[in-house]
C-alpha cells in the first residue's frame, strides 16, 4: 500500500494550533505523508494546497466555532474541483449535534477533545484500507 | 545521629519500598524527590524576604488579602455587544470586582465584521467590536472610573485603548481616571497565541508608542500584560511558561530603553499574566520565582530605582487545557485547585474557568458557579488570612528555587540566539513549546499522566447533560447592518483624514495614539484603522513549526 498522503489544516482566524500540530507529528511519526498548513488559511487556499499535494485525506483543526461555516465551504470545493475522493475530516470544539450534521452532508468523523492520537491514526488507516478493497473489488 | 544522616538511612529504606509508580512528576515532567528536608540551604533574607520587600518573593504587598481581596475578573464576551454587556451586569451583580474582555477573532485580528475572512467567526468566541458604537453598548451603565477592565487584545491594542477613552469621555469621565489593562503582548502572539497582525518591528513600535502616550494620558493603566497564559495553553512547561513569559518581559524593558524612555516611567505600568494549572505547588512556585526574578533583573541589570519598577504584577487564569469535555462537572473541582494556586501564590486578580468551556462558551448558570469559587476561596477557605502561608516548605522552596534555574538555563540560551525577538523569528520558544506538548500527549496515551475521565474512570456510555451556550448565526447579519449604517451617518471626509493622518504618523516616527484616537472619534471602524496601519507596516506571516 502506498504512503497515506494528508493535509492538516487550520482554516479561518482560529489561532490554536496545538492540536493541528500534535496530530501533524503523530501522522507523521505513524508513517504517513504529512503537510501541514500553518494558520489563517481560506477554504480557497486549503483545497488548493490539498490538489496540489495530491493528498488521501484532508484534516481540518477548528476550535473558533466556525466549523459549520468552514467545513460545509471545504467539502464543497473539494467537489467541485474534482477532488471529492478525498477524506474529509477533523477536529475540534465542535458538539454532537453539528457533527452530525456535517457527518449528513458527507464530513468523516470529528474527533473532540481527550481523543488520543492513535485513534485518528487508525482512522485513517481503516477507512484507506476499506476504499483501497472496494477498488480492488471493483 | 545528625539529621543528615538520619535522612540518608531513611531515604535509603524508603527507596526499597515498592511504590505504586516508577516515575514521579509534576504535570511539566519535572522530577520530584520522595521527601524534602531542610538541607537545601535556603537564605531567608536574600531569597525570600518580607512581603512587600526585595525580591517580593512572598508578595508585593504588606497585607496582600488582608488588606484587599484580588479583582475577581472573569473574562467573557460571546455574540453581540449587548448580549455581553449583560452578562457583565449579570456578573457585576453576583460580586464580581472588575471586567475581563474576551473579543471574537475578527476583532482580535482587526478585521470588521463584513471582512471576508471574518464570515462564520462573528461573535462566536467572544464580542464582537467593530466600532465606538459597539463599545458604548458594551460598557453601557458601566462607570469606567469605578471599574477597571481588562482587555485580551494583542495587535490591534491601541485601537481598543483608544475606543475605551473614547467611551471613557462619553461618560463624562477623563482618561488619567481610567484603570486596566490591555494585553498589547505580541512577542507571544508570535510564540502561542497567534493573533498577530503587523510583523515584529512596526509591532513593537506600536507598543511603544502606547507606553508613552499612557505615560502622560492615561496614568493607572497597564501598558502591557507579559502573558505566559497562552504559552502555557499551547502546550509548555511550568519553567518554560515561566522563562519565555520573562525573557519577553525582558524585551519590553530593553526595547522602552532603546527608545528613549527612562525604565521607571514605564515598568511600573508593566504586568503579568500566567497560567494556573493543576499542578498546585509547581504552580505556587512559579509565581513566588516569578517575582524574585523579575525584581533582580530590573533592579540589577536594567537600573530600575523605583521600588514600583521591581514588582512583578499578576493576573491568574485557570488552565483552559485542563479541562475535559467528558464529565464535565470534575471540570469544577480542577479549577477550585487552580484558582487556589493562583491565591496560594500571590496573584492580583484571578478568572477562573466554567466547567463548560472544553464543550462551549460559558452559560451564566456555569459562570456563576466559576464565580462562587472564588468567593469560596476568598471567604470561608482560610487561605486569605495570613501571607504566603506555604513558605517554608521544603518541596514549595526547592521547586521555587529550580524553576528559577531552569529559566535563567532559558535565558542564556535566548541571549546566545541575540534576544528573545530573535529567538522567537528563529522559532526557539515555538520548537520547545511544540516539543513539551507533543511530549506531554504521549504521556497520557501512554498512562504516564491520568487524566480523570478521559484515559482512567472513563464512563463509556457518558451523556453530557449541562446546558451548552450556542451562538445565534444573525449576529453576523446584525453586525454587518451596524457597519453599514455607522458608515452612511458619519462625515465620511473626517473619517477619510482621519484615516489618512494615521498612515502619516505610521511612515513617520509620530506617536500613533492621538491620530488612533481622532479616528475612533471620527467613527472609523477598527478593520477600517488597522487597514490603514497595514497599507505601511504590511501584515506578518508564520513560517510554521511543527
Amino acid at each position: 500500500m502506498k504512503r497515506i498522503r494528508v493535509l492538516v489544516a487550520k482554516p479561518g482566524l482560529d489561532g490554536h494550533d496545538r492540536g493541528a500540530k500534535i496530530v501533524a507529528r503523530a501522522l507523521r511519526d505513524a508513517g504517513m505523508e504529512v503537510v501541514y498548513t500553518g494558520l489563517h488559511q481560506t477554504p480557497e487556499m486549503i483545497v488548493e494546497a490539498a490538489i496540489q499535494e495530491d493528498v488521501d485525506v484532508v484534516g481540518l483543526s477548528i476550535l473558533s466555532g466556525a466549523h459549520m461555516t468552514l467545513f460545509p465551504r471545504v467539502l464543497k470545493l473539494l467537489e467541485s474541483r474534482g477532488a471529492g475522493h478525498m477524506l474529509l475530516t477533523g477536529g475540534g470544539i465542535i458538539p454532537r449535534e453539528d457533527a452530525k450534521k456535517l457527518s449528513d452532508m458527507g464530513v468523516g468523523h470529528l474527533f473532540g477533545p481527550g481523543t488520543t492520537t492513535t485513534e485518528i491514526v487508525e482512522y485513517i488507516r481503516t477507512y484507506m484500507q476499506k476504499k483501497e478493497d472496494t477498488h480492488k473489488e471493483r | 545521629m545528625s539529621t543528615e544522616d538520619r535522612y540518608k538511612e531513611w531515604k535509603k529504606r524508603a527507596l526499597e519500598r515498592p511504590t505504586r509508580d516508577e516515575d514521579f512528576t509534576t504535570v511539566s515532567g519535572q522530577p520530584v524527590d520522595i521527601l524534602y528536608t531542610p538541607g537545601s540551604g535556603i537564605d531567608y533574607d536574600r531569597d525570600l524576604g518580607l512581603p512587600g520587600e526585595y525580591p517580593y518573593t512572598r508578595g508585593i504587598h504588606d497585607t496582600m488579602y488582608r488588606g484587599r481581596l484580588w479583582t475577581m475578573r472573569l473574562f467573557s464576551g460571546f455574540g453581540s455587544a449587548k448580549d455581553t454587556n449583560e452578562r457583565y451586569h449579570f456578573l457585576l451583580d453576583r460580586g464580581q470586582t472588575g471586567l475581563s474582555v474576551a473579543f471574537d477573532f475578527p476583532t482580535l485580528y482587526g478585521r470588521d465584521s463584513d471582512d471576508p475572512m471574518s464570515h462564520g467567526e462573528v461573535g462566536v468566541c467572544g464580542v464582537s467590536i467593530d466600532t465606538l458604537a459597539d463599545m458604548e453598548t458594551l460598557f453601557a451603565g458601566i462607570p469606567l472610573d469605578r471599574i477597571s477592565t481588562s482587555m485580551t487584545i494583542n495587535g490591534p491594542a491601541a485601537v481598543l485603548l483608544a475606543l475605551y477613552i473614547a467611551v471613557g469621555e462619553k461618560q463624562g469621565i477623563p482618561s488619567h481616571k481610567l484603570t486596566g489593562t490591555i494585553q498589547n503582548d505580541i512577542l507571544k502572539e508570535y510564540i502561542a497565541q497567534k493573533s498577530w497582525i503587523f510583523p515584529p518591528e512596526p509591532s513593537v513600535r506600536i507598543i511603544t508608542d502606547v507606553l508613552a502616550f499612557c505615560k502622560d494620558h492615561v496614568p493607572k493603566w497597564n501598558t502591557i500584560s507579559i502573558s505566559g497564559y497562552h504559552i502555557r495553553e499551547a502546550g509548555s512547561t511550568a519553567a518554560q511558561e515561566l522563562a519565555f513569559t520573562l525573557a519577553d518581559g525582558f524585551a519590553y524593558v530593553e526595547a522602552g530603553i532603546e527608545a528613549g524612555l527612562d525604565v521607571d516611567d514605564f515598568a511600573p505600568r508593566l504586568s503579568f499574566f500566567f497560567n494556573a494549572h493543576i499542578d498546585l505547588l509547581e504552580e505556587v512556585a512559579k509565581y513566588r520565582a516569578a517575582r524574585r526574578i523579575w525584581a533582580r533583573r530590573m533592579k540589577e541589570k536594567y537600573g530600575a530605582k523605583k521600588r514600583q519598577s521591581l514588582l512583578l504584577r499578576f493576573h491568574t487564569q485557570t488552565a483552559g487545557c485542563s479541562l475535559t469535555a467528558q464529565q464535565p462537572e470534575n471540570n469544577i473541582v480542577r479549577t477550585t485547585i487552580e484558582a487556589l494556586a493562583g491565591v496560594l501564590g500571590g496573584t492580583q486578580s484571578l478568572h477562573t474557568n466554567s466547567m463548560d468551556e472544553a464543550l462551549a462558551l460559558p452559560t451564566e448558570k456555569a459562570a456563576k458557579i466559576a464565580l462562587r469559587t472564588q468567593q469560596v476561596i476568598a471567604h470561608e477557605s482560610g487561605v486569605t488570612n495570613t501571607i504566603d502561608p506555604l513558605c517554608g516548605s521544603y518541596y514549595l522552596e526547592a521547586l521555587t528555587d529550580e524553576l528559577e534555574k531552569q529559566a535563567e538555563d532559558y535565558f542564556k540560551k535566548i541571549e546566545e540566539l541575540g534576544g528573545m525577538v530573535e529567538a522567537v523569528e528563529a522559532g526557539f520558544p515555538q520548537k520547545e513549546i511544540a516539543d513539551a506538548a507533543y511530549k506531554y500527549q504521549k504521556a497520557i496515551e501512554g498512562e504516564r499522566k491520568i487524566v480523570v475521565g478521559v484515559n482512567k474512570f472513563s464512563d463509556p456510555d457518558e451523556k453530557i447533560d449541562i446546558p451548552i451556550l450556542t451562538i445565534d448565526p444573525a449576529i453576523e447579519e446584525n453586525q454587518k447592518r451596524r457597519l453599514k449604517e455607522n458608515r452612511r451617518t458619519r462625515d465620511s471626509d473626517a473619517a477619510a483624514r482621519a484615516l489618512e493622518r494615521i498612515k502619516d504618523a505610521a511612515q513617520k516616527s509620530d506617536n500613533l495614539m492621538p491620530r488612533i484616537l481622532d479616528a475612533v472619534r471620527a467613527r472609523c471602524s477598527e478593520g477600517e484603522i488597522v487597514g490603514a496601519l497595514k497599507e505601511v507596516f504590511g501584515e506578518y506571516r508564520e513560517k510554521p513549526v511543527i
